[in-house]
């Protein structure tokens, strides 16, 4: 996002006359063992923005959800505009002026923007809700920050871009005078991110003061005055922009210097998945695969580039077992795939898998984390005896996974869905690598997942290589195709271009090909 | 008399309102629940509840107005007991349901027991009585259908509009819709889901206790056992008929009891020929029928039947 140093909000924060709006004390909170916020204390001020910088899980949503009343602090008190805020109380956070945009959006559906805008604004024991003036109100902020929307639209029908926008206009119908974002740039475009942040220039202009909750370095960077590292649910540093580097930042963050893995030469051995002109069935929102050629080589990463939704979805359920070719050749291990392919198949194969969504395939949320590991597995040897599940074993692996891989989580037999992405996401890698699988499916292994975490996913895929086995690497995240793969491949349309080594493609030609202007179109 | 002629008769339209009426209340009352995100199961026995409550009040000596206040009163009662067990507690909504429907049913059976120990056949009350609306009642078919009901009647009318101007144009009713669809929402704007739910649950639960009055203090004037005979759950169905929206309900509570006000007739003029069973059925078959063509493409609330519990991720 080149744009984005432009949109820096011009903010007097080295004022060090401006009042304080906001101060933290000692907060503390912790879930069972786990200490998701140890004694942080900070001082916002009118008029700044301060980034909330830290990796998935480090505590930043915990520490906001405190500050705004939906957690209670075990220790610690939290004061605005120089008045203490009673814990545990939404209304007494709005009351006082803060405003929240959760990272997952708090509107309802069935109502249009301006009913989710006014909810709770009026009072109930008014017989009528007074539509002119909220939307006379709405009209008012959205013209003074740029937030154009509808009143009138359903929420339902409405972009992220746009729904963001409400959460937003939210807090200002409420008065709100320091907003807090959570990741708000996670779902949002490129051209979106820029339209957010020329609004956060408006409001810091008007006053406001900001506490915008990222992992993404660039967009720190480029919107805050000051910036807040928390590591592990500790303040790990305090920065002013204008003194630090993008490179401090990260090592900050994940406690040490950030090198990018180093990629061994490649051995290549014998091919170990071979599929020829292979097409597979149309799917209701899928794009089919068309006469593809592919080999996966032992001790070689294959990366596939391209925009998401041109068939890559297709191969991957070829590699894991959930689809099977409707036409041509397809062999792993030598073995020819028949009709019984199937995930079991695929799994005693020899091939593991890195599911693309971690939480609708990936894991069972409310199961724990004992569970999910075993998933893949529970029927072996290793974990049943006579048609029963031997949890001692299971929980053993567990606590070895979570050992091995540094998984934070409160205990082996906490609900998955409770831990971060970026610590689910080591379980699940824990899980396909344990049994050295030949032949590895990597899906979008690092989408979502912060600095230290996309940099472990990398070191394990490429020990994964270093081992012999072969690797695809699924990734719309070019970079990341360019950083770890041997040999690139570009889908588009469900058709795969050519393989091309290391280097061999330019950044220039690569995006060429992934926008369908391939040369050759299809492989030989 | 003609089948099709049946559906001409004013008698036909004044018995399908009739047959509506207590439909209506308890539907309406089940709609503002599940508008809120709790499913009340416990519908059938408050109902009974209610049936009971009306009915002794009156037998007792009291007025037929406070009998509707009595009514309304013990079903907000059992609906804090239902709530209390599935919004704070977050436990499973069908289990708590079926459960306040078998208590109430049974309460309301032991205390007829303590109370009438004696009777062998169930004693009337003076009920609500017809009153005709002078000018409307004279117009042919629809007056006397519409306009020479009981009180009652016209209240469950006025109840639907009611509830129309709440869910719709009060701040009141934006907090309970969008308790329905997304309670983070609601708590996020300052507002105690817990709350808004217990109230929709009480307030629901009193309207289906009136549903029940009606049969008892507006319909047959005695109290019986086995009387609500299902009727709760078919406000249940109603509601889904209804996508929610209280007009289309409405509509789905007249369309069944004209169901069920023309299978009497029809049984009459077959005569025996068609064992009346069959006929007994066919309202239900017809409403499975609709539910069938109707409620597929039904937007429910996102949030029915899931607890919520503040700050869980």
């Amino acid at each position: 996002m080149p744009a984005l140093q432009e949109e820096k909000p011009t903010a007097n924060a080295q004022d060090e006359g401006a009042p304080v709006v906001l101060r933290l004390d000692g907060v503390t909170k912790r879930f069972g063992p786990l200490v998701a916020n140890d004694a942080i204390s900070f001082d916002l001020k009118r008029g700044e923005v301060i980034a909330l910088l830290g990796e998935n899980g480090a505590g930043k949503t915990t520490l906001m959800n405190i500050l705004f009343g939906h957690y209670v602090a075990d220790e610690g008190s939290v004061e605005a505009f120089g008045r203490a805020l009673p814990p545990g109380d939404p209304r007494a956070a709005l009351d006082a002026g803060i405003g929240m945009v959760h990272q997952h959006f708090t509107l309802a559906d069935n109502m249009s923007v301006l009913e989710n805008i006014a909810l709770g604004t009026q009072s109930f024991w008014k017989a009528r809700f007074d539509r002119a003036s909220a939307r006379r109100r709405i009209a008012e902020l959205s013209g003074a920050f740029g937030l154009a929307v509808d009143p009138e639209a359903m929420v339902a029908s409405l972009s992220v871009g746009e729904r963001q926008r409400v959460e937003i206009l939210k807090a200002l119908y409420r008065d709100a005078h320091v907003l807090i974002l959570d990741e708000p740039t996670a779902v949002l475009t490129p051209a979106e991110t820029d339209a957010l942040f020329h609004t956060l220039k408006l409001l810091v202009g008007q006053g406001l003061a900001i506490i915008f909750i990222s992992h993404k370095l660039n967009e720190v960077m480029a919107v805050s005055d000051r910036v807040l590292v928390l590591r592990s649910g500790r303040l790990a540093g305090e920065r002013i922009i204008a003194q630090t580097t993008r490179h401090e930042l990260a090592s900050l963050m994940v406690g040490q210097e950030v090198t990018p893995p180093p990629v061994p030469p490649v051995i290549t051995g014998p091919s170990l998945l071979v599929m020829e002109k292979v097409s597979t069935v149309r799917q209701a929102n899928a794009t089919p695969l068309d006469n593809i050629t592919l080999s996966l080589h032992s001790g070689e990463i294959t990366g596939l580039a391209g925009v998401s939704g041109n068939g890559q979805a297709a191969l991957a359920g070829l590699l894991s077992g959930t689809e099977v070719p409707l036409s041509g050749n397809y062999s792993v291990q030598g073995e020819p795939v028949g009709r019984d392919w199937s995930p079991a198949v695929a799994l005693a194969g020899g091939i593991a898998r890195i599911p693309e969504d971690r939480h609708a395939v990936g894991t069972i949320g409310d199961m724990s984390v004992t569970e999910n590991v075993i998933a893949e597995r529970y029927h072996t040897e290793r974990f049943s005896r006579a048609g029963f599940l031997d949890w001692a074993a299971a929980r053993k692996f567990a606590e070895e996974i979570i050992a091995d891989y540094d998984v934070k989580c409160p205990s082996p037999d906490a609900r998955i869905r409770l831990l971060s992405g970026g610590n689910m996401q080591k379980l699940i890698l824990g899980r396909a690598l344990d049994p050295e699988p030949v032949i590895i499916l990597a899906n979008q292994p690092t989408r979502g997942l912060d600095v230290g975490a996309v940099g472990y996913v990398h070191g394990k895929l490429l020990e994964a290589r270093s081992r012999g086995a072969a690797v695809l690497l699924i990734s719309e995240d070019l970079e990341e195709i360019l950083a770890l793969s041997d040999r690139i491949l570009v889908i588009s349309k469900g058709r795969l271009s050519t393989p091309s080594a290391r280097g061999e493609r330019s950044v220039h030609e690569l995006g060429q090909l992934m926008a369908g202007h391939g040369e050759e179109g299809r492989a030989a | 008399m003609d089948v099709v002629e049946i559906l001409f008769t004013a008698s036909f339209w004044v018995a399908a309102i009739r047959i509506a009426s207590p439909l209506i209340f308890a539907t309406m009352g089940e709609l503002i629940c599940e508008r809120a995100g709790v499913l009340n199961l416990g519908i059938e026995g408050i109902m009974t509840a209610g049936a009971f409550a009306g009915w002794f009040t009156v037998y007792a000596g009291g007025d037929l107005w406070t009998g509707v206040a009595v009514a309304a009163l013990a079903g907000a009662m059992f609906g804090l007991l239902h709530a209390t067990l599935t919004v704070p507690l977050g436990l499973s909504q069908h289990v708590v349901g079926i459960g306040v429907t078998l208590l109430a049913t049974s309460l309301t059976y032991f205390t007829y027991r303590l109370a009438l120990p004696e009777v062998t056949s169930p004693p009337k009350i003076d009920a609500f009585q017809p009153l005709p609306i002078p000018g409307l009642s004279k117009i042919p078919v629809i007056g006397e259908a519409l306009f020479a009901q009981t009180p009652l009647t016209y209240l469950a009318f006025v109840t639907v509009a009611l509830v129309v101007w709440l869910l719709y144009r009060t701040p009141l009713g934006l907090a309970i819709r969008a308790a329905g669809e997304n309670p983070s929402a609601v708590e996020a704007q300052g507002i105690s889901v817990t709350a808004i739910r217990i109230g929709a649950v009480m307030a629901g639960s009193a309207l289906m206790a009136i549903g029940g009055a009606f049969l008892t203090m507006s319909a047959f004037n005695s109290f019986f056992f086995g009387m609500i005979n299902g009727r709760g759950w078919i406000c249940i169905a109603l509601v889904v008929f209804g996508s929610w929206r209280p007009g289309k309900a409405l509509l789905g509570a007249i369309l069944f009891a004209a169901f069920d006000a023309y299978q009497v007739r029809l049984q009459q003029i077959t005569g025996g020929v068609v064992p009346y069973q069959i006929f007994l059925m066919m309202p239900y078959a017809l409403s499975i029928l609709a539910l069938i063509l109707v409620a597929r493409r039904a937007t429910y609330p996102k949030a029915l039947m899931i607890p919520y519990q503040k700050g869980e991720r």
